[in-house]
């Protein structure tokens, strides 16, 4: 049956719980933080080809403050972590992390004095992507990863995000 | 007038050694003429090298160390420390500074090789010929520790400030010594 079958104000019964994740899930705005070939395949994995903008990522956010999902696309060098992590201090909640690609995940082959080895000593990591690089399918079946874990958020109970004080290399 | 010849005309006494590979002409300098050398050589009417390219560094440990180690097995430990210090007086120094020079009216390469012992990683600065020098030059010291003399601003340009190893040199391990970077907000 319709709406347009009903007459008269209408109401739902719902929980407010379940109506915040119904909206978060249909517009995880992506802020593209590429650093190396896997920005490539995320650039694929955004424009019309694949168009991840079917899943609500509508909008690739240049700006930290308008971003929920940070796509750590490419190698964190140890110069850089102090940017990733200033960029994901700058986001607001609620905020999700996808680490794309083997160098993000762990290093990846550059097992050296200069890389990073993984980002998720420096920022929380929501979903792993792994591949040298993942292909846009990869980025985008991580994206309804996100997804599923906002369905499942629980965003009235207040949560402490980020890392433990002295945990891993970084120490705030 | 090959360029070979014309750079040897150019250089006269300073310079060392010159050699020529498949077309790839190095000339070896003293490195405290290292700057009139490059003057020279920028200055020239025939050569007109007026383009610095790149200022490379190498480190050559791992080289001489190679022949030692396979000696050190025909010779079974025998006399080693006159052995070890003989060779070491033999040995070019450790470290050497290239300049790749152009000559874009010419379309002609050469490179300009100074040794640098490791007792005095110090070298004088080419920037007061070409500014272009500045940042290689910060890389070659990050990389190497071999310090330019009057360079305007000797700091790292790859590696973090408060990185403590210069991670090219032939002892430095891949992995890196556990070097971390530490985050400190300031409020």
């Amino acid at each position: 049956m319709s709406i347009e079958a009903y007459s008269g104000p209408g109401w739902i019964l719902t929980k407010l719980e379940q109506l915040i994740n119904w909206g978060r899930k249909r517009s995880p705005w992506p802020l593209p933080y590429g650093t190396a070939c896997c920005g490539i395949e995320m650039m694929a994995a955004l424009a019309s080809g694949y168009d991840m903008a079917r899943f609500g990522a509508e909008r690739p956010s240049f700006s930290p403050r308008q971003a929920d999902v940070l796509i750590e696309a490419g190698t964190i060098t140890k110069k850089m972590v102090p940017i990733l992590r200033r960029i994901y201090d700058q986001m607001a909640e609620p905020k999700w992390v996808i680490a794309m690609g083997a160098c993000a995940c762990s290093g990846g082959v550059f097992r050296t004095y200069s890389t990073q080895q993984g980002i998720d000593s420096v920022i929380p990591v929501d979903v792993y992507v792994p591949g040298c690089p993942p292909r846009p399918e990869g980025l985008i079946y991580a994206l309804l990863k996100i997804i599923e874990k906002i369905e499942k958020d629980h965003p009235l109970y207040k949560k402490t995000r980020g890392l433990e004080l002295g945990q891993g290399a970084c120490e705030l | 007038m090959s360029l070979k010849q014309q750079i040897e005309a150019c250089l006269g006494s300073d310079l060392v050694a010159i050699s020529e590979f498949r077309g790839d002409i190095v000339a070896e300098v003293p490195k405290n003429r290292v700057v009139n050398c490059l003057k020279a050589l920028r200055d020239d009417p025939e050569l007109k090298m007026d383009f610095l390219s790149d200022v490379i560094g190498v480190d050559n440990k791992a080289l001489y160390e190679k022949p030692k180690k396979k000696a050190k097995k025909k010779a079974e430990a025998e006399e080693e420390p006159e052995d070890d210090g003989a060779k070491k007086a033999e040995l070019p120094p450790r470290f050497e500074v290239i300049y790749l020079l152009l000559s874009l009216e010419n379309n002609r390469r050469m490179m300009v090789k100074v040794r640098v012992p490791e007792e005095d990683l110090v070298v004088p600065t080419v920037t007061t010929i070409w500014k272009a020098a500045t940042w290689p030059e910060r890389e070659v010291y990050d990389m190497f520790g071999i310090r330019f003399k009057g360079h305007p601003d000797l700091r790292r340009l790859l590696m973090w400030e408060d990185f403590g190893a210069h991670p090219l040199r032939k002892d430095y391990p891949l992995e890196g010594r556990g070097e971390e970077r530490h985050l400190i907000y300031e409020d």
